[in-house]
């Protein structure tokens, strides 16, 4: 098992993405299949965006294992109001700065749902949230 | 079509300094929502772009986007410089805006997506 662990700065938009960055990384050295790797790795870079967009701190933990990839991302921030309202394509909470940078239209979350097999979140208003990401590999679901 | 090829169509200026001549594109993508490129799964990918910052560049790097139009004069940083150039993606600098880079490319056979 493989396992790797990044800070993230909450509004640090120089630096999202760069543990995407680094796992894609990782997973082409360990010939992982480039389809794989790139839901893994676009859902793991909207989640990333999104501590950086609305928390104030987060830890990206990634565990590479044989049959799967798990990725948790833990963030100290505001939290989620609804996550029922934020799984909804369109839905959003950005500010101006956020859609400069070409995001915030509502699209992150249900788009990370679409390219993991498993994906929870747990989040609780003024402290923050988790999210974690599950993918198989090899069609091992 | 080989970037060579692009950068001809498009008036442009290929401003990263890796070899790209191994680079082949079939499709392309015109936006400046970078949530709308990440929802890509094609392979030889272009995006044409309004958008210059440096998450133009990591949205390509996740999309497997391997050239990337900047239209209308819009710059590139000496930091989405060296990213691209890291990560093997093409920057093409054009005069051009997005509509007819759309227009030429598109006539000439670069396909759409959705």
């Amino acid at each position: 098992m493989v396992t790797l662990d990044y800070k993230v700065e909450g509004g640090d938009f120089t630096n999202a993405g760069y543990a995407s960055s680094e796992v894609k990384k990782v997973l082409k050295k360990l010939n992982v299949d480039p389809k794989t790797t790139r839901r893994v790795v676009v859902s793991l870079y909207e989640a990333e965006v999104n501590v950086v967009a609305h928390a104030y701190r987060g830890e990206i933990l990634v565990e590479i294992n044989i049959d799967k990839i798990v990725i948790k991302l833990v963030d100290e921030g505001p939290g989620i109001q609804s996550v029922d309202d934020a799984m909804q394509e369109g839905f959003s909470t950005a500010t101006p700065e956020v859609r400069q940078m070409g995001f915030g239209a509502g699209m992150g979350l249900p788009n990370i749902a679409k390219n993991t097999d498993k994906f929870n979140i747990d989040s609780e208003v003024g402290v923050g949230t988790t999210l974690e990401m599950i993918t198989y590999l090899n069609n091992n679901k | 079509m080989n970037i060579s090829t692009i950068v001809d169509l498009t008036s442009g200026k290929e401003i990263t300094n890796f070899d790209s001549s191994e680079i082949k594109i079939d499709f392309a993508m015109a936006s400046d929502l970078m949530s709308d490129v990440l929802t890509l799964d094609t392979e030889n990918t272009m995006l044409i772009t309004g958008l210059a910052n440096i998450q133009t560049i990591r949205t390509a790097e996740m999309s497997d986007v391997h050239c990337i139009v900047i239209a209308r004069n819009k710059r590139s940083t000496p930091e989405m410089i060296e990213l691209a150039n890291e990560s093997g993606i093409v920057i093409i600098e054009s005069q051009h805006a997005m509509y007819k880079l759309s227009g030429v490319l598109y006539n000439k056979g670069i396909k759409e997506i959705y």
